[in-house]
């Protein structure tokens, strides 16, 4: 598979077509899309528009963009202008936003061409994408399995070729998750380096957008290209976007490794043996691995089942049928709302809705909300402590490779354990990106997790390039 | 101040307001999108405020810059604040949340004193959004309930509006009226709003309950949809009296909203407080805290025009009228006052200044068209007796129609020249001896005698002699 | 922390999310909220009473924007989205029961 850097290269220097890219990549889709449904919608006619576009600036001498003649495909909870942008759920399906986000206004100024619309799980809530109101996707690597989720049709699109890189959005793990499971790189940046306007909010305090990309290279070119402070989204950090291209071939001789004491429990041991593996191939680069303790982190699924159901509970009342998305009628107004969100939302979105709805109301406020924002600050306090020692933190992504479909939808529980060595970074809204790092059980892709302190996206790349190096 | 007894039996009032204030700012509260009254329906809209999915919100400074105003003027504590999301449906309010205030408003513990110095505590001015527009068709009543349908327009949503708290420590419905009043005029003083009820830019919710001296407050009810001072005292009195007849009559007072209807003079119960929703707030997590450093509110401090209690103050002062008197009321009002300064220190007689401005210049700007100099002649005229007060009257509506000029012709060409002292005395002395009668029973104490001779000499004068100057020197006489 | 989560008590946040649940669905929702919340309990043995509540990743403050106008979306465009409109604005069916 072509990678980004790679294409960018050949378009802006005229030894390819981004045409020819564009139609490589549909072929792709053409062939295997109908397996695995990456996508709630493809926009062909405008990618090849966009293609020609990109190769007549080439052919006329002007300057492309860091993007140029890159196909990209977008989760499906990106904002875009005139084209349907449905969350994978029946309430917004059909809905053409009358703006685009910020992210994908700076992939359009790049010269990236947009291919379509990517499935996930209902409003971003899910590991699996069995939650998409349009079907699951399929894992590439095996179609019986899942490909992770939320951004399962990101992870997939560009696992299967259907695009050079995608862009997803991570709550408590939504990139970094299905990444590891489709053996591609996914990036989480620090909360505030990616604009999230135009981004179908889940829960404000955590959705970060993020890049998906075959390696760490792609990765670094794409996210810096969508970084940096946006003045449409008040929590956007007001720095430029960090140079991370730079810093690939750093090496990491003399960076400190840490290695969590405390893990939670329930990884799968081939998993756990891939995690070895990344430590031995950073010492032997010369890097030092430090035992660290997170203690806190036990709690870390309960502080975020209360704070982003709260928050979505919140975020998702908007959807009333009053103006825009679909409306079911009724007689009367109350029950219009009533019957459209009945009908418009999938069982996890209510069953979220509902828990979050309950953890807010009055009585139950302190006992629940209240309390999480305080474990909240716990578990960042144990990183801030844990951060004085190392660079940055090795864990597993996911505590398993991916799964058969209909394994873990009966038990919502089990499925909110798939996150729980993702979720404590999203609650200190510090970065972290999953390495394809070797297979696991039944030769499925393994990730790595490299974690690291609010904006520390430089020793994050850093590492990842290494890691990638040793393979 | 003045206690009115409009309660029977001991019943004391007791009414807290709470104030809705549109800012006066050219876009939305949090994004930018026209805050504008009057546009076609849903023109001024954005992703913000329609709630689009995706949508941020980002604070407008001069909105934030217009509410500091607010406090500082209404002697609050301006703090460091965030804002929260207070979750309810309603058709109107895009998000189904309306970003508001809660634990940290910007303003706090300020007050404002009305006439008598009668101080109102203000407990909080927060920052929140308005919502959109909803208009009921169908059914018979044009009223929510029995409609067939509802209309919304956004154009409203999301304008920048601070609630304005007062502590429950008006007492009658005349302060409270004062209360709408005094602040609407601090607010138009720092041009924070355009402050129109009755285009929706300022609105009242009062809460009202009743109590005995002595026993602790009463349960209140909310008043909505009082849209103007003059309803504010209605519906209060209005409520007052049944709350009143409701308890004496051996009955409870249910804590509930009632709505207020301007062509019956009465309320009505809208919602209990049995129906009202778990609101929810929480912190907003797409906003971050506003921490308004010292020099930002120093400057706004030092921007703050002369407010009208002050400026009353100073007219009073200069002219010899009563602070909370109607004179420096309505010339304040008017933004009158400077110009008044000018008359006076044209050489212009002070009170007739004053007077003047308040009764003849309602319809002038706070810069009338007739130069400062040309009233001072005019009430040195009237004051040296050159003309009288009823001549004066006349002249003024010259001056004012002719947008000045000189007042000494004018008196000539209506033909009012002075009569000078001697002529009016000699004019007394002729009715006195004409009116024996009339004199004998006013140098007796029979008041009312006086007008039969001052109208003698009136005659006489072909009212060219000043009313007054008679009457000096009839008392005169008659001592 | 509270007692184990009711029928009732689903049902009266279901009505606050305006969500109208099937019987089925309510016996469902009770029987996983339950199992959640038992879960959640873990948290109980915290000693939080010093602990600040943590509201933001990022400290920022005093994020503003100038008060200058850009243009309005286009309001047919806008309400070709809407589920009904009319004259201009968007259409809903008639408040009953309680209202503003």
């Amino acid at each position: 598979m072509q990678k980004l850097v790679d294409i960018v290269a050949g378009v802006t220097n005229g030894s390819l077509k981004a045409s020819a890219v564009v139609e490589e990549h549909l072929a792709r889709i053409v062939a295997r899309e109908s397996e695995i449904h990456a996508f709630n919608l493809v926009t062909a006619d405008q990618a090849r528009t966009d293609a020609a576009k990109v190769d007549e600036d080439v052919k006329a001498g002007k300057k492309v963009g860091a993007l140029a003649g890159v196909p990209i495909a977008l989760k499906d909870n990106m904002c875009t202008r005139g084209v349907e942008t449905t969350c994978s759920s029946k309430i917004l399906q059909g809905w053409k936003p009358p703006y685009d986000a910020t992210v994908v206004t700076k992939l359009r100024a790049a010269g990236a061409v947009i291919m379509g619309k990517t499935n996930l799980d209902e409003f971003a809530m899910g590991s699996s994408t069995e939650n998409s109101a349009f079907g699951p996707t399929k894992n590439p690597h095996d179609v019986s399995r899942v490909p992770g989720g939320s951004s399962g049709g990101s992870a997939a699109a560009v696992s299967a070729g259907f695009a050079a890189a995608s862009l997803g959005s991570d709550t408590g793990g939504s990139i970094r998750q299905p990444a590891a499971l489709c053996g591609v790189v996914g990036v989480k940046p620090t909360y505030g380096v990616v604009s999230r306007y135009g981004l179908v909010a889940f829960a404000s305090s955590l959705d970060q957008i993020g890049p998906f990309t075959s390696d760490v290279r792609d990765a670094a070119t794409l996210l810096e290209v969508i970084s940096g402070h946006d003045p449409m989204d008040s929590t956007s950090i007001p720095q430029p976007a960090p140079s991370l291209v730079s810093v690939l071939d750093h090496g990491v001789a003399g960076m400190r490794i840490g290695r969590v004491t405390d893990l939670p429990e329930g990884c799968e041991p081939d998993v756990l043996a891939r995690l070895e593996a990344a430590f031995d191939a950073l010492r032997s680069a010369g890097a030092i691995i430090v035992d660290i303790k997170l203690p806190s982190i036990q709690y870390c699924l309960t502080a975020y089942y209360l704070i982003a159901p709260a928050e979505a509970s919140s975020n998702l009342a908007r959807y009333d049928g009053v103006r825009y998305g679909n409306r079911v009628d009724a007689a009367d107004l109350n029950s219009m709302y009533a019957a459209t969100r009945e009908a418009g939302f999938g069982e996890e979105v209510k069953r979220r809705i509902m828990l979050g709805t309950y953890a807010l109301s009055a009585g139950y406020y302190d006992a629940y909300y209240g309390k999480a924002l305080k474990v909240r600050r716990l578990i960042s306090d144990d990183f801030a402590h844990a951060y004085e020692k190392t660079d940055v933190i090795l864990t597993p992504t996911s505590p398993s490779v991916a799964f058969k479909f209909g394994s873990k939808t009966d038990n919502p529980l089990a499925m909110y354990l798939c996150d729980v060595f993702t979720i404590p970074t999203n609650l200190a809204g510090h970065p972290a990106m999953s390495v394809p790092f070797g297979t696991g059980a039944d030769s499925m892709p393994v990730g790595v997790q490299v974690l690291a302190t609010t904006l520390g996206e430089q020793a994050m790349f850093k590492v990842a390039a290494e890691l990638e190096r040793s393979l | 101040m003045s206690e009115v007894a409009a309660l029977p039996n001991g019943w004391q009032l007791i009414v807290g307001l709470e104030v809705h204030v549109e800012l006066a700012t050219k876009t939305k509260m949090f994004s930018a999108s026209a805050n504008r009254f009057g546009d076609e329906p849903n023109t001024n809209i954005d992703p913000v405020t329609l709630g689009l999915p995706g949508a941020l919100p980002v604070l407008n400074q001069h909105a934030i810059e217009l509410a500091i105003r607010i406090g500082l003027a209404l002697n609050c504590k301006v703090q460091p604040c965030t804002f929260h999301r207070k979750n309810y449906f309603y058709p109107d309010l895009p998000k189904a949340y309306q970003i508001t205030q809660y634990d940290h408003p910007l303003n706090i513990d300020g007050h404002l004193m009305l006439p008598g110095d009668v101080r109102i505590g203000i407990e909080r001015a927060h920052l929140e959004e308005d919502t959109g527009k909803s208009t009921h068709f169908g059914g018979s009543s044009g009223r929510i309930h029995g409609s067939d349908y509802s209309l919304i327009d956004f154009n409203r949503a999301g304008v920048p509006l601070v609630e304005i708290v007062s502590r429950p420590d008006i007492r009658t419905s005349e302060q409270a009226r004062q209360y709408v009043g005094e602040l609407r005029s601090i607010l138009l003083a720092v041009g924070a709003s355009d402050a129109k009820m009755e285009e929706g830019s300022m609105r009242c919710d009062v809460n009202v309950s009743v109590h005995k001296l002595g026993t602790p407050f009463g349960t209140r009810c909310e008043i909505k949809n009082v849209n103007s001072i003059r309803s504010v005292g209605r519906a209060i009195d209005y409520e007052a009296r049944r709350q009143v007849d409701v308890i004496e009559g051996g009955g409870t007072i249910r804590q509930e909203t009632r709505h207020w209807d301007d062509a019956t003079g009465r309320t009505e119960t809208l919602r209990t407080k049995e129906d009202a929703d778990d609101y929810r707030y929480f912190l907003e997590p797409d906003l971050v805290p506003l921490v308004p450093d010292q020099s930002w509110i120093d400057a706004v401090r030092a921007a703050l025009p002369v407010l009208p209690a002050a400026r009353r103050q100073a007219l009073a002062e200069l002219c010899g009228v009563d602070k909370d008197g109607e004179s420096a009321f309505v010339v304040v009002e008017r933004g009158q006052d400077d110009y008044v300064s000018a008359v006076v220190a044209a050489g212009g007689d002070p009170r007739r200044a004053v007077v003047y401005v308040q009764q003849a210049f309602a319809e002038q700007s706070a810069t009338p068209k007739v130069p400062a100099k040309d009233l001072a002649a005019l009430t040195i005229l009237e004051r040296d007796a050159k003309v009288t007060s009823t001549q004066a009257k006349t002249l003024l509506t010259d001056l004012i129609e002719a947008g000045g000029g000189d007042v000494s012709a004018m008196a000539t060409k209506r033909g009012f020249e002075a009569l000078d002292k001697s002529a009016v005395e000699a004019m007394v002395d002729a009715a006195i001896a004409a009116e024996p009668g009339a004199w004998q029973k006013y140098c007796n104490g029979e008041e009312k005698a006086l007008g039969a001779l001052v109208g003698a000499v009136m005659k006489s004068s072909k009212g060219k002699a000043d009313g007054k100057v008679i009457t000096a020197l009839l008392q005169a006489k008659r001592t | 922390m509270a007692e184990k989560i009711s029928k009732e008590t689903v049902v009266k946040v279901s009505r606050l999310a305006r969500l109208s649940l099937t019987t089925e669905e309510t016996e469902r929702m009770t029987a996983q909220l339950a199992g959640m919340l038992e879960h959640f309990r873990d948290i109980d043995a915290l000693d939080l009473a010093s602990v600040e509540p943590m509201t933001q990743p990022y400290p920022l403050k005093n994020v503003l924007r100038k008060d200058v106008e850009l243009p309005s979306l286009d309001r047919d465009e806008v309400l070709d989205q809407a589920p009904a409109a009319e004259s201009g604005r968007f259409r809903v069916p008639p408040t009953i029961g309680f209202d503003v």
